[in-house]
């Protein structure tokens, strides 16, 4: 999974565990797949800047 | 001599007008039926009797009086508990203090000003946040066709209101799939118009991107005649568009559509396929480019809108939600806002894919939903081999066309080797919403032999 995925997963199970609700945790590492996925997904579709570095005329 | 009920609203609507049927006698045939099924299927949380028959009786006297208003004038209809409508509480299905509205929603008003008969506010699927309609406060919706399965949701009640005859026509709503469902389910005709067609103005929101609402009824043309009361009042026999003529052009989606479906849905499918080719209407393959990200886009739309409407009752009333759609509500506060940016995006994406798979098309054809009615409380459910969450099944086939607004409907097309019904689905252009229910009234012509028709009356 993305790192930055990981670490949001991370926060909210240490916010739910906190609020009492440790029964989010299995619907949390579904919804974490999701946003992997979306956060993964081709910038055509979400709109996110793409990496200059992959263009494929980038200059050397 | 006991009233024979009318298989369809348009039927009924006819005798209405001829005066050869009594508002009366129709709108207590109905309540009679409430009152014997009721108990056992919790299709409704709120019944309306003494106004509805009320309502009625001033409905004759209108009609005799020549002031006839249209095909809804007179008939029984239910509305979901998630709709205003004054004077009775909006539950949404919770244990949650209920709305006391003073006023109609747009919908429900239009529906009385056609002639309508409220005859109860019906059962769903808590606050519209689930496909089972196992979830709610008033006790569990269970299918007329097996009563230890599911009616599909969130607009259950609806479904089951129309399948037992206890009304002619039910407002449903349909985020996700609420309204398609709960019709392929159960085996009846369930409309999402186009998303800027009906009014959700005071109707207790689930994700304002998302959210529709339409009929729900036993043909093409009840559900027309049903929309057009909801749209404006105006329920005339001469709007319910002609069936379209040959040959219709459709497309299949067959990527990420049809790879997951239990067998007797694939076989029905195929099935119908065939005999709309026989028919003499062209049918080819098509691909919606990214229709494998549909889930993720609608997650990460659907449940932070969810969780904002809900942020201050979750914080008084949490312990009176039920514990699963209190969860699901949690889970949206986590969601950032960037993932939300990014699924709008997504949303715009999906939106032109759709529109250019539909190019030179009259609509997509594709099943409804990919399986039949689950086990009542089932949390899985075996596909092809694969055990499956039922919330995703439920929502796989449907959910696209509310993240992309296009108008869709859901037709019967059979049923099961399991006895239950299966349905297909047909998805048309943005902004035609009548163009669909010709081309609906078409493709239910000429599958009429193979559609679940039977009155459960």
């Amino acid at each position: 999974m993305r790192p930055d995925v990981t670490r949001w997963l991370a926060r909210a199970c240490a916010d739910a565990d906190a609020r009492g609700l440790a029964e989010l945790r299995p619907l949390l590492e579904a919804l974490a797949r999701s946003t992997h996925a979306l956060r993964d997904a081709d910038p055509d579709l979400t709109g996110s800047a793409r990496d200059p570095e992959d263009a494929p005329d980038a200059a050397e | 001599m006991p009233l024979t009920p009318p298989n369809s609203l348009r039927e009924a609507a006819a005798l209405v007008e001829q005066r050869a049927l009594s508002p009366v006698a129709l709108t207590r045939a109905c309540l009679d039926r409430i009152a014997a099924r009721n108990a056992e299927l919790r299709a409704f949380v709120t019944i309306t009797a003494e106004q509805a028959l009320a309502d009625a009786a001033r409905a004759e006297a209108e009609i005799a009086a020549g002031r006839y208003r249209g095909a809804l004038h007179g008939i029984p209809v239910s509305i979901k508990d998630l709709v205003d409508v004054a004077g009775t509480p909006t539950t949404s299905g919770s244990a949650v203090p209920a709305r006391r509205p003073d006023h109609d929603a747009p919908i429900a008003a239009n529906l009385r000003r056609a002639g309508a008969i409220i005859v109860g506010k019906t059962n769903l699927h808590e606050f519209a946040f689930g496909t089972t309609s196992d979830e709610t406060a008033f006790g569990v919706v269970r299918n007329p066709y097996d009563r230890e399965r599911s009616p599909g949701g969130s607009s259950g009640g609806a479904a089951v209101s129309i399948v037992e005859g206890m009304c002619y026509a039910a407002v449903g709503s349909d985020t996700g799939g609420s309204i398609r469902i709960p019709s392929a389910a159960c085996g009846i005709v369930g409309l999402k118009p186009d998303v800027s067609d009906l009014s959700t103005e005071d109707v207790v929101p689930l994700s304002t991107t998302l959210d529709h609402v339409g009929p729900m009824a036993r043909t093409v043309a009840d559900a027309a005649l049903a929309y057009f009361a909801m749209l404006d009042g105006e329920a005339r026999i001469d709007r319910v568009p002609p069936a379209a003529g040959l040959p219709l052009w459709l497309g299949v989606p067959v990527p990420y559509f049809l790879d997951k479906l239990d067998a007797d849905v694939r076989r029905l499918f195929g099935e119908a396929r065939a005999v709309l080719e026989a028919a003499g209407h062209s049918i080819a393959d098509v691909v919606v480019q990214r229709a494998e990200r549909t889930a993720d886009v609608y997650a990460h739309i659907s449940l932070p809108e969810a969780s904002w409407y809900h942020a201050t009752l979750l914080e008084r009333y949490a312990d009176k939600y039920s514990p699963g759609v209190r969860l699901r509500l949690e889970m949206g506060r986590y969601i950032l806002a960037e993932d939300y940016v990014r699924a709008m995006h997504g949303r715009a994406t999906l939106r032109r894919a759709v529109d250019r798979a539909l190019e030179g098309l009259d609509a997509l054809l594709l099943p409804s939903l990919p399986i039949g009615a689950p086990p009542i409380g089932a949390a899985t459910v075996e596909v092809d081999g694969a055990r499956e969450p039922v919330r995703a099944m439920m929502l796989r086939l449907t959910q696209l066309f509310n993240i992309t607004g296009h108008p869709a409907i859901a037709l019967p097309c059979g049923r099961g080797h399991d006895g239950m019904p299966r349905g297909l689905q047909l998805v048309g252009h943005r902004g035609g919403t009548e163009r669909l229910l010709a081309v609906a009234a078409a493709v239910e012509r000429d599958l009429q032999p193979r559609m679940n028709t039977d009155s459960h009356g």
